[in-house]
């Protein structure tokens, strides 16, 4: 069962990553909002870099949550 | 177990059909809701061109505001001539779009949060920009792992980041849909099934149930805007990666 423990922990471990994915996600959106109260008129065009920023950030924190997944359930 | 909150994404047979080496071809559940997103989609489309006039009706209008979203989209990420995509980020937009929000109703089945298929389409548009690019640019598509003015000392280090990145795209751009998809359905399952165990605990029990039940609420609109948000990034991310096969070494 010493084995199980160690997967359970991994898998534990492992989420960690996500919170830097929250981190990264944070810094992108708060820079937005903090560029677009600078200069409100170019906010809008910049919304759909911002949102592919943040997607590219959250994916790496989804690859630790397939990470953990795998070691739960393989 | 009622309470399990994987039991969700189980695959089961509706119709039995044969099998061909091992491989089940039966019609599952993830089938069936795989036809009715991509007939909800035809549906309100259908609904929304029947009778177009000059002044939209309802339904017209959601079909027109649908279309130029994407168009919009198009046109920015990939320019006038990345509209020759429009019919197929169109499309996967939908799909994904419509698989999300059926998977929102209670015992509906979420076909996006099964890796298996957003894999297929992931592989399948990398397959895509692979195909594009080398047909349009032939040799010259390479140029995408060599970006200009970069000094010639460090080129090869850059060169194996970006091979190492395009060959990443294909993974994360499923693993991101599949993610979304399915930790947030077990994230709801989870936060309700606190409802249902304190319930059970007898009156004070029942008042402190109020707490997961209204998390559960906003839970659930937050994953709408998921929803949404996943096919809306599927899509760009599809617009982006198409647009390097068509402007390559930008």
């Amino acid at each position: 069962m010493e084995a199980d423990a160690a997967k359970l922990i991994g898998a534990g471990i492992a989420c960690i990553g996500m919170g830097g994915a929250g981190i990264g996600v944070g810094h992108i959106f708060g820079n937005y909002l903090a560029g677009s109260l600078r200069n409100p008129s170019a906010a809008s065009a910049q919304f759909t870099n911002a949102l592919i920023g943040a997607a590219l950030a959250e994916g790496l924190g989804i690859f630790s949550l397939v990470v953990a997944l795998l070691l739960l359930f393989t | 177990m009622a309470n399990d909150p994987l039991h969700q994404f189980q695959i089961k047979p509706i119709v039995d059909m044969f099998s061909v080496g091992g491989m089940d071809f039966s019609f599952t559940n993830s089938s069936l809701f795989m036809v009715a997103a991509a007939g909800t989609v035809s549906a309100i489309l259908f609904a929304a061109s029947r009778s177009a006039s000059l002044v939209p009706s309802r339904m017209q209008s959601v079909g027109e505001l649908w279309y130029e979203f994407i168009a919009n989209m198009v046109r920015q990420t990939m320019g006038s001539e990345g509209m020759k995509f429009f019919p197929f980020v169109f499309t996967v937009f939908s799909f994904v779009l419509m698989s999300n929000l059926l998977g929102m109703f209670p015992y509906f089945f979420t076909v996006t949060s099964h890796v298996v298929v957003t894999a297929a389409l992931a592989v399948f548009i990398i397959a895509m920009v692979v195909v594009v690019g080398l047909a349009k640019h032939g040799l010259h598509f390479f140029k995408l792992f060599v970006p200009s003015g970069v000094p010639i000392a460090i080129l090869p280090f850059i060169s194996l980041i970006e091979i190492i990145s395009f060959l990443s795209r294909p993974v994360s751009l499923s693993l991101r849909l599949f993610g979304n998809m399915m930790a947030g359905h077990i994230v709801l399952k989870v936060f309700t099934g606190f409802v249902v165990s304190l319930g059970a605990l007898g009156i004070g029990g029942i008042l402190g149930a109020l707490f997961p039940l209204a998390m559960g609420v906003a839970l659930t609109a937050f994953e709408f805007l998921v929803a949404f948000l996943q096919a809306f990034v599927f899509a760009i991310l599809t617009c982006v990666y198409l647009n390097d096969a068509l402007h390559p070494g930008h």
